[in-house]
């Protein structure tokens, strides 16, 4: 026999932020419990408003399963005497376990024998152990913040108001702080009332009655239904961003949208500025047209039904044009501040204790960007602009706008300085700098906002290096791996012709000069190339094999282009050629054999077969025309990697040979040291390509 | 509803909900929140209700008078009831609604905000009420004063005057909303506000202010020292007065900004702690007549 369990726990208004969570840990908790209480159950279901969290579990058994437990008890040696009689021992035993003594077994442990006493246990209710497990179940949830309240010391996300347990019909009695559980429910706020509810899988209709819609998914197809008809009607297209939805739809408990309108002037301001101000301040759904051009429309979720949304809409239409005001005198009077003044602010602000000031920091980013850019041999226009685009890329951060969005850091700095007369290309770097700002972003378009973004991220990865600061686990507070993975990113996306190990060099230098470390700059090289391979891999494992990736990055990774060039190459070959794994096989012979010589020089004097001398043939050719590779366009690099596989694979054919033919370990010594030579000199330039012993084959 | 009468209205609902009426304190202050009959009455164990207008100052955000949504000085009306009741939400709505703000045609809202005042070592947890997307309220569970765990929690509802009855009275610019019959807000402050931000950003004597703050300083000490609780407080909101002030005009760096909100929280501390021990000494006598009542 089975019934419904019900929980609703009723609260003060829960942040909008923790209800996802909270929903996921009342289903673990609850299915935890009745799994340890041994209560089968068909499923758990969770809901969630701003007002309620709940869990309604479907067909629950009304028994505990009965089981049978065995419990050690004396060793044989003490349970009977010489006659094989139960000693007191014994009895004692069976009497404290409840069961006869002519029901023990033995059993050996440890090469003792035990004896045992098989119990049944019989279930107990549901209805007994409710009480308290719904109890802890709620006292065991645990949340970003907790509150007191009242007198009481229980904490919890916010106060509880009211609970409802009901297992099928009946209430489960228990209580948390004042709050008795029972069946009464209580509404909306304003639209319903208090509900009786007659048994636990009544909850989402009676709720319903109520006007409140618990179950998520149904409110938010609602919203984005609502949205959706609404965008029709008027022929517009409105950006539903997910997060703002997702909160949303917790803010609310009967959704209605509605819009209003602001006066056409604020759209003289930047877009990203009435955007951000919509969506962070009053979490509106900005409006847009077909080519994604702001309207000055907005719509935002009522938590109510349509009545008085003229009123309503008059109401928040009051409030987002003095948001839009203040962001228009924000917008003027940062205009008003030259780019040099703002500059000297940065001096006061603090970009970490141990590092300066943001000043400081724009100061070697600076230096950082101009070396590079040199490395890479830009022409003087491209390196005016990086010095210039280096040297302002931070002035934003002291204007009023971006200290009240600081998520737009950035698009104020491109706006203000294009403003100001800035060349384009400055101003454009000013923005780009910051990209890729998340993942899935693209790299700075441009070759100026590259350079001053590789120059500001390693920037921060080596100076936190130095002091210390390495991102662990879920500890990175200051998102280096996310600009790791932009360095990264932007070395591919650019071809940029110069490896991560001089970008390191360069940034430890500059932090050297500037005394910042607090460790050995071979420390934070080698912490360096650990961090930024797990990036590369990560990289390359999207469009790769892990066990091919593995394999090109073992041959060095600091030149990203060449090694997705060779890794695509070898992808292609394990993929497409039917001979490869026995090429790949003789590579590894290869290897096995060169780990045995620390020499590499070859005396073709001391061969004693041809194909000793075929092979070395071979090598030669090869060696001298991966010496003279030289850097070309992506397309005649992408054939490089691509030939230089093919030349490799030609080697196979000798190596066969020269092991079919040749006795490595010859007795003579020069000669045996003069073939492992030959093959650690060809070992080593396979592994300059990858290391094949790392490949897979199924 | 004009506003002299939302804030007889609020009082008269308080009141009938068990408060004291107090009056505003009479020294400069940022927030209802500094007031003694807060700050202080929230700590300890004593039940406590109190409502009150606050005139709260900002100097940073004076505007002469100009923009119709920001001024120098403005008004909150303050609740704390200590320990929170049951129903305080509800009692909340329900003054609301004896403001003439029927939930049906509006949109109501609680949306998070956890509110922090690092000067005073105060934190709370709540939430800012919306309505129709405007916040009208700041509705605050406290858990810290003066760094101290509060126990029982006191819930503070701070009405924020001007924005409410803007919307009460349909009013875009503050200077218009009508104070009495006849009498508008502006006609009343306007003055007020244009000289104190002429003052604040233009003419306040940075050297003098420096001084004052370190005179304001070693008095609250001495003060708390003697376990003055009262005069000693007086004098930290002297100093956080003092020290919005230079902020305003810009004479404290962002590095000495920290330095200067330590040194004010060090004292509010010290005044907190004074004032619980004092209260001790009493017998927390108003732990009896609440149990009485």
């Amino acid at each position: 026999m089975a019934k419904d369990l019900l929980l609703e726990i009723g609260l003060e208004e829960v942040p909008a932020r923790f209800l996802r969570a909270a929903m996921n840990q009342l289903r673990e908790k609850t299915e935890k419990w009745l799994d340890a209480s041994r209560l089968g159950y068909e499923k758990v279901e969770v809901y969630a408003t701003p007002r309620r969290l709940a869990v309604l579990a479907l067909s629950v058994s009304e028994k505990q399963e009965d089981v049978s437990e065995e419990v050690k008890g004396p060793s044989r040696k003490i349970a009977q005497d010489a006659n094989g009689e139960w000693t007191k021992a014994a009895l004692g035993f069976a009497r404290s376990q409840g069961v006869e003594a002519s029901d023990f077994t033995f059993k050996e442990v440890g090469g003792v024998e035990y004896i045992y006493a098989t119990k049944s246990l019989n279930g107990q209710e549901a209805s007994e152990l409710l009480p308290e497990g719904l109890k802890s179940i709620i006292t065991s949830m645990t949340f970003p913040k907790n509150m007191r309240w009242g007198a009481y010391d229980f904490k919890f996300v916010r106060p509880i108001r009211w609970m409802v347990a009901l297992f099928g019909e009946e209430v489960v009695p228990f209580e948390i702080t004042d709050v008795q559980t029972g069946r009464v429910s209580r509404g909306h706020r304003f639209l319903g009332s208090e509900t009786s509810i007659a048994k636990a899988s009544d909850y989402v209709e009676s709720m319903r009655a109520q006007h409140v819609l618990v179950d998520v998914k149904e409110r938010e197809a609602l919203i984005l239904k609502q949205i959706r008809d609404l965008a029709e009607s008027k022929n517009w297209n409105i950006a539903i961003k997910e997060d703002l939805l997702e909160e949303v739809v917790f803010l609310v408990e009967t959704p209605t949208a509605l819009f209003g309108t602001f006066e056409e002037s604020f759209l003289n301001i930047p877009q990203e500025v009435l955007i951000t101000s919509m969506r962070e301040h009053q979490r509106y759904f900005p409006v847009l047209d077909a080519e994604g051009k702001l309207l000055p429309f907005f719509v935002t979720i009522r938590n109510g039904d349509n009545k008085a949304l003229d009123v309503i809409a008059k109401g928040n239409e009051k409030v987002l044009r003095a948001r839009l005001s203040d962001a228009k005198f924000f917008y003027e009077e940062d205009q008003k501040v030259q780019i040099k003044d703002a500059l000297s602010k940065l001096e006061n602000v603090v970009f970490h204790e141990e590092l300066g000031s943001t000043g400081d920091k724009v100061r070697r980013i600076r230096q950082t960007a101009d070396q590079i850019a040199a490395l890479l041999n830009l022409d003087s226009e491209d390196m005016q602009d990086v010095s210039r685009a280096a040297d302002i890329c931070k002035f934003d951060l002291v204007t009023q706008m971006v200290y009240e969005f600081p998520e737009l850091q950035g698009v104020m700095g491109e706006d203000y300085a294009r403003k100001a007369g800035e060349k384009e290309s400055v101003a454009r770097a000013v923005f780009e700098h910051y990209q890729p700002r998340f993942a899935g972003e693209s790299a700075p378009a441009s070759i100026v906002g590259s350079v001053v973004s590789l120059a500001d991220k390693i920037d921060a990865i080596v100076g936190f290096f130095g002091i210390g600061i390495i991102p662990t686990g879920s500890q990175d507070p200051y998102a280096l791996r996310r600009q790791a993975a932009g360095i990264v990113q932007i070395l591919l996306d650019h071809k940029l012709d110069f490896t991560l190990e001089q970008l390191f060099d360069l940034s430890i230098s500059v932090h050297e000069q500037a005394g910042n470390l607090k460790r050995t700059a071979e420390e934070v090289r080698k912490d360096l190339h650990d961090f930024f391979e797990l990036r590369v891999k990560k990289l390359l494992s999207d469009t790769l094999r892990y066990d091919v990736v593995d394999a090109v990055i073992a041959a060095g990774f600091g030149d990203i282009p060449a090694v997705i060039l060779r890794g695509k190459a070898l992808m292609e070959a394990v993929l497409t050629e039917e001979e490869f794994k026995t090429t790949v096989e003789s590579f590894t012979r290869t290897s096995n054999l060169a780990s045995k010589s620390d020499n590499r020089k070859v005396k073709p004097e001391l061969f004693e077969d041809e194909a000793e001398r075929e092979l070395y043939e071979a090598w030669t050719t090869l060696h001298e025309r991966q010496k003279t590779r030289t850097s070309a366009d992506e397309e005649g690099r992408k054939n490089a990697a691509e030939a230089e596989l093919t030349a490799l694979s030609g080697l196979r054919q000798p190596i066969t040979t020269f092991f079919d033919r040749v006795m490595v370990m010859a007795e003579d010594e020069n000669v045996r040291a003069n073939r492992l030579a030959l093959l650690a000199a060809i070992d080593a330039d396979l592994k300059r390509f990858a290391d094949f012993g790392k490949l897979v084959w199924q | 509803m004009n506003f002299q009468r939302m804030i007889l209205t609020l009082q008269q609902f308080w009141a009938e909900q068990g408060c004291i009426n107090a009056q505003p304190y009479d020294t400069e202050k940022g927030a209802g929140t500094m007031n003694p009959m807060t700050y202080l009455r929230s700590l300890g164990p004593e039940p406590w209700k109190v409502a009150y207008v606050e005139p709260s100052r900002r100097p940073s955000d004076g505007r002469y008078g100009e923009n119709p949504n920001r001024l120098y000085q403005h008004h909150q009306f303050q609740v704390i009831i200590k320990p929170s009741p049951d129903n305080i939400q509800e009692l909340y709505l329900d003054s609301l609604k004896a403001l003439g703000v029927d939930p049906l045609v509006h949109d109501i809202r609680f949306v998070e905000d956890n509110w922090e005042n690092p000067t005073l070592g105060c934190a709370g947890l709540g939430w800012e009420v919306w309505l129709d997307g405007m916040e009208i309220t700041q509705f605050t569970y406290f858990q810290q004063v003066g760094g101290i765990e509060t126990n029982p929690v006191a819930v503070e509802i701070t009405y924020g005057m001007e924005r409410l009855a803007s919307y009460i009275q349909d009013k875009e610019n503050v200077f218009d909303l009508e104070f009495v019959e006849g009498m508008t807000y502006g006609d009343v402050y306007r003055q007020a506000e244009y000289e104190h931000s002429k003052y604040t950003f233009e003419l306040s004597d940075v050297k003098m202010l420096f001084t004052l703050f370190n005179m304001y300083e070693q008095e609250a000490t001495r003060a708390a020292n003697e376990n003055l609780v009262f005069p000693a407080y007086d004098y930290v909101l002297k100093c956080s007065h003092t020290f919005n002030l230079l902020d305003a005009r810009g004479a404290i760096s962002v590095t000495e900004r920290t330095g200067y909100i330590t040194r004010v929280r060090n004292l509010a501390r010290k005044v907190a702690a004074a004032y619980v021990e004092e209260r001790e000494k009493l017998g927390f006598p108003l732990i009896k007549k609440g149990e009485e009542a």
